[in-house]
């Protein structure tokens, strides 16, 4: 059985579908949007994540490492992050949670059972299952079987996507998964290009042709402080919208509060913006003077 | 802050603002009417018959109280916000009245009058003679010993039973009604073949003397409204005076018939039972909504009232519970306890007797009343049942949103299962509902005392210590073996359970020998009056009179306990990460030397409150055992004992009297609350939390107590509200019996707690109850502060 690489299950989610849900956190993603607020999504092996708050200076982690790669500073444990090789006993070692480990290994049914936790709440509710990331689809065939396993069990599952994949994978995917959310960042392919890592030519035509085949699908956009926010990115966005038939937009607000996981990575922050809540007000604007509606979440 | 004053018209303002801004003082009035009555009878009549005596006394000679503007008359005192005391139940010396006088928080105004009355005259007289010093002189040894050392607390050596509720028996007859029963029953009596008869007789006549003593009470202020109307200058007020005046000549004395004089009924009963004693819990109208609604209905119907005038009725009806704090208390007690809140609790929605919806015109309407009065007391709860819509919780929980900690929430099928395996027959259990803080009980047919707070870590403790209380060195429990020799955790356990047996049962002897004191020398003939079958049986409800007699036992702390355990049967036993020696040489060091090994057991501990079913089967044992050691126990009176899981505030005492505790906690800091996880140990989130509490039988008990900390951010918009329904629905469906929200963030309660003259006017949920936050005392509020907030970034 294939195993799957998750950083993090969460349960009570209340923003990421109908209800109240599960989010599993797949780990591991294609692109490398600068504002990304969970910078532990993207590499697709486990890491090592320190929170340095946390530390009581008990030197036990540096005592511990055969590697030597832990040094004791002020401000807690310093990682040599190419010493590490991962092996994450430091974890076990750690009095505090000081230092956490970053991913782990789950089968399907780990995850089943962990979503299965709070079935009784999903049925008052009307929630399930939301898989998130990284990106989901990056662990296709784990996606596949978890799909297809909550499906067995009746429970309404969701998908958080970045749509960048093949046609085939999103396509089988959405085919099982009761709702699709698609992220689309930025209508320009150059700015794409540099503001997350790649094209979008991949992500539009699998979103026009998720279109056509009549899935259920929510467009997301993440409003991002002079990066998509633009009147012309706006204007651009509503019009292709318009043309492939999607009527409605669901805007998520920026914010930084994943600036601190870069810390704990030992990651550079590309990008901190500070957080303004007139963004989404301002560009409801312009897509409805275009068209489309805005539509709240869940 | 400049808030503005709340009530639905000026006289509502007026008199909400009288409220909150009068100071609570203490008033010499009823002592020395008491001590009188006393003096006069008390050698010459029976107890019921002397307590109804001094009744009479009270009501023919304490003032009668009518504030400026209001509608529903009647005051604890002469005046609001003043507190009588109880010196037949326990007698405040000098320097308890001036540590009240003179303390921060919650403090009483004493004047050198007062003192210098309860100094010459109160105190000669009730020296040797209250009941708190009959108590403490009855009790044996061990159970000073184990009193002093923090096992278990006592609820009847300061307040009188109680713990009871009103049915529906006031609004169908007026206590001449009740009168007629009374004299029924005593011409019925037997004695020539019924041993007891002059016994039940002198009760029966006890009633009956109450009864008119309530009327003549009624009736006194008929007589001070008319004397106000004659020299009244607003025609308005004139005119309201004398219906004032007509209603208090009806009822008591008849049942009423409008909504006007239901209230004013409940009114009178209420301030007759909390003038009789100073029962626990006060009193409580129960289902208000389901008794008021005929009245309402038939006035609106016959244009007597519209729903403006009835709400403004309501809100003067709700002042008047706020005008009541608690009688403080004495003694250490009195340094320990903290709160005006005198535990009223009024029920909402749920089913009516015949199992239909229960929530009805009334019952919106009062959720307005409480969400527009925003009082301390008295406190508010919604009934929820699978019948009810979820429009009426959502209209609740817009209400709880606002974060000032009312009402909590209730789950009635659960409430109503308790109530049948407890022997309650389905239409008293349904009439049924919760009162005090979570307490399940037949309203109107059930004695259900409370008998004292049971400390379930201090037990581990002495467990660990082979029976003796490492506070101070001595063998206070019995020797179950040293634990550096227990095999397996299969033997701590064990125990564990011997030695909370042996607590058990001294706690339950001294139990035995209170409840015959107040069934012999101090019944309640007037609460008797108004609680089935005492006019019946001819019993008092102190002596077992009433329909149900049940005797509750409170476990504190089982999120502590189960985290200890945890801790122990994780690292000791499972992942011999620890041995016993270092254990016990860091618990007796209060962990001052090895910090690492404290973070250990807080944070590498399968802990209560995750759904971990390692630490939540732990919590299982614990329950099965305490409550297989209590539940299905007889009592002197009739009574069967059962448990509850609720702390009140109890959990800050108890922890300060345990040392450090081996799930990483530091001596002296509080216990875990209600069946709430330790205060930071859970950390997936509310679902997780509901989870694990719902792994208790929740039907076995007589109420528990769940408290969730969410911050505002969380439940706000449509979908925050839904979830909170949702939560509800979803541990309900599990079984659990109540849950609370505070709604509010850290931030704010940390600048509360800096700048409390700014908010004055922050309400939270403390634990079954609410209370102003700028009231509490430090510990307290650091307390709710650490409590996990749910929050979602």
């Amino acid at each position: 059985m294939k195993k799957g690489l998750i950083f993090n299950i969460q349960r009570y989610s209340l923003h990421d579908g109908p209800g109240i849900r599960t989010t599993v956190f797949f780990k591991g993603c294609p692109l490398k949007c600068q504002w990304c607020q969970n910078p532990e999504g993207i590499d697709t092996d486990v890491e090592l994540f320190r929170h340095n708050q946390k530390c009581i200076h008990c030197g036990s982690c540096m005592t511990h490492c055969h590697e030597k790669a832990i040094d004791l500073t002020d401000s807690g444990p310093l990682v040599n992050r190419q010493a590490c090789n991962r092996c994450m006993e430091c974890v076990d070692i750690c009095p505090t949670g000081t230092l956490e480990m970053a991913g782990k290994e789950y089968s399907v049914n780990e995850v089943v059972q962990a979503a299965l936790k709070d079935i009784l709440i999903y049925e008052e509710s009307g929630g399930g299952v939301t898989i998130s990331g990284g990106e989901p689809l990056l662990q296709y065939e784990f996606l596949l079987e978890l799909l297809l396993a909550l499906k067995k069990l009746n429970i309404h599952t969701a998908i958080e996507t970045s749509g960048y994949c093949s046609w085939e994978k999103i396509k089988e995917i959405s085919k099982i998964t009761d709702l699709i959310y698609y992220d689309l960042k930025l209508i320009d392919d150059n700015s794409s290009r540099i503001f997350t890592g790649a094209s979008n030519i991949l992500i539009m035509d699998n979103l026009e042709r998720l279109v056509i085949s009549g899935a259920n699908i929510v467009v997301r956009m993440p409003l991002i402080p002079s990066v998509n926010d633009t009147r012309d990115n706006i204007e651009h966005t509503a019009g292709y919208l318009s043309s492939i038939g999607v009527k409605c937009i669901e805007l998520l607000p920026y914010h930084n509060l994943g600036s601190v996981k870069y810390e704990g990575l030992d990651l550079e922050c590309p990008f901190n913006y500070r957080p303004n809540s007139e963004l989404i007000r301002q560009a409801s604007v312009i897509f409805e003077a275009n068209g489309i509606y805005i539509t709240s979440e869940g | 802050m400049v808030v503005a004053e709340r009530g639905i018209t000026e006289r509502v303002k007026k008199l909400r603002h009288q409220s909150e801004n009068t100071a609570p003082s203490i008033t010499i009035e009823r002592a020395q009417l008491v001590t009188e009555a006393y003096r006069e009878n008390a050698d010459s009549v029976s107890a019921p018959v002397l307590r109804a005596l001094t009744f009479k006394h009270l009501m023919e000679n304490k003032a009668v109280c009518i504030n400026e503007g209001e509608l529903i008359v009647g005051e604890r005192g002469p005046k609001p916000q003043s507190a009588p005391t109880y010196p037949e139940l326990c007698c405040h010396t000098v320097e308890d009245l001036d540590l009240i006088s003179k303390r921060n928080k919650i403090a009483f105004q004493v004047s050198d009058e007062v003192k210098n009355a309860q100094e010459k005259e109160i105190i000669p007289f009730w020296k040797g003679r209250s009941m708190r010093d009959k108590i403490f002189k009855r009790m044996n040894n061990n159970w000073h010993a184990c009193y002093k050392a923090g096992i278990f607390t006592e609820f009847m050596e300061q307040r009188a039973p109680g713990h009871t509720v009103a049915g529906d028996k006031i609004y169908k007859l007026g206590m001449l009604d009740i009168k007629e029963e009374i004299n029924a029953e005593l011409l019925a009596m037997d004695y020539t073949n019924d041993q007891d008869a002059y016994a039940k007789a002198e009760q029966l006549k006890a009633m009956a003397i109450c009864a008119d003593a309530l009327i003549t009470y009624a009736r006194r202020h008929a007589v001070r409204a008319r004397e106000m109307a004659a020299v009244e200058s607003s025609a308005e007020r004139t005119r309201e005076l004398e219906q004032i005046a007509t209603i208090c000549d009806r009822v008591p004395a008849a049942a009423p018939e409008t909504l006007w004089e239901a209230l004013q009924y409940y009114w009178f009963v209420h301030l007759g039972v909390i003038t009789e004693l100073n029962t626990w819990d006060a009193f409580c109208p129960g289902r208000l909504d389901q008794h008021l609604e005929p009245f309402y209905q038939k006035d609106l119907k016959e244009s007597r009232l519209t729903t403006y005038s009835a709400k403004e009725l309501l809100q003067c009806f709700w002042i008047k519970f706020n005008n009541q704090p608690a009688p403080p208390k004495v003694g250490i007690t009195l340094k320990e306890s903290g709160t005006y809140t005198d535990f009223a609790n009024i029920n909402l929605g749920g089913l009516r007797p015949d199992g239909k919806d229960g929530a009805n015109d009334v019952t919106y309407l009062l959720l307005e009343v409480i969400d527009e009065m925003r009082l301390l007391q008295p406190s508010s709860n919604i009934q929820v049942s699978k019948k009810n819509p979820d429009l009426f919780i959502k209209k609740a929980a817009h209400i709880i949103r606002k974060g000032w900690g009312q009402p909590s929430v209730f789950n009635v099928e659960a409430v109503i299962i308790e109530l049948l395996r407890q022997g309650k027959t389905l239409v008293d259990a349904r009439s049924g509902g919760t009162s005090g803080c979570v307490e399940t009980g037949a309203f109107g047919k059930e004695s259900y005392i409370l008998t004292g707070y049971f400390n379930l870590t201090k037990v581990l403790e002495i467990t660990l210590n082979n029976g003796v209380n490492p506070a101070d060195g001595t063998l206070l429990g019995i020797e179950t073996g040293n634990p550096r020799y227990f095999k397996n955790f299969d033997q701590l356990l064990s125990a564990f359970e011997r030695q909370l047996n042996y607590f058990i049962n001294i706690k339950i002897e001294g139990n035995q020998i209170i409840e015959k004191l107040y069934a012999d020398q101090m019944p309640a003939p007037f609460l008797s009056l108004i609680i089935d079958d005492c006019i019946k049986n001819a019993r008092d409800y102190n002596a077992g009179g009433a329909r149900y007699n049940t005797n509750y036992i409170q476990g504190v702390g089982i999120g502590t306990i189960t985290d200890c355990l945890s801790a122990i049967k994780y690292h000791i036993y499972d992942q011999k990460r620890f041995n016993w020696d270092e254990m016990m040489y860091c618990l007796d060091k209060n962990f001052a030397a090895n910090e690492v090994m404290r973070q250990i057991l807080l944070n590498k501990t399968p802990r209560y409150g995750n759904d971990d079913d390692y630490a939540d089967s732990i919590m299982q044992q614990v329950f099965k055992i305490f409550h297989g050691l209590i539940d299905g126990r007889k009592s002197i009176r009739g009574g069967t004992y059962r448990i509850n899981m609720l702390p009140t505030t109890c959990h800050v005492y108890f922890g300060s009297v345990i040392g450090a505790t081996p799930d990483g906690r530091f001596a002296g800091k509080p216990l875990s609350e209600g069946i709430s996880p330790v205060q930071g140990a859970d950390f997936k989130g509310p679902t997780a939390v509901i989870k694990s509490a719902s792994k208790m039988d929740h039907l076995l008990t007589g109420g528990t107590l769940l408290n969730l900390k969410f911050s505002p951010a969380v439940l706000e918009g449509e979908k925050g509200l839904n979830s909170l329904v949702h939560l509800i629905r979803s541990y309900f469906r599990m079984d659990g019996h109540h849950i609370q929200f505070n709604v509010v963030d850290a931030d704010t309660l940390r600048k509360a707690q800096n700048n409390p003259e700014e908010y004055r006017n922050l309400i939270v949920r403390v634990a079954g109850y609410s209370d102003y936050f700028s009231n509490l005392n430090e510990e307290l509020q650091n307390e709710i502060i650490a409590r996990t907030a749910h929050a979602k970034l």
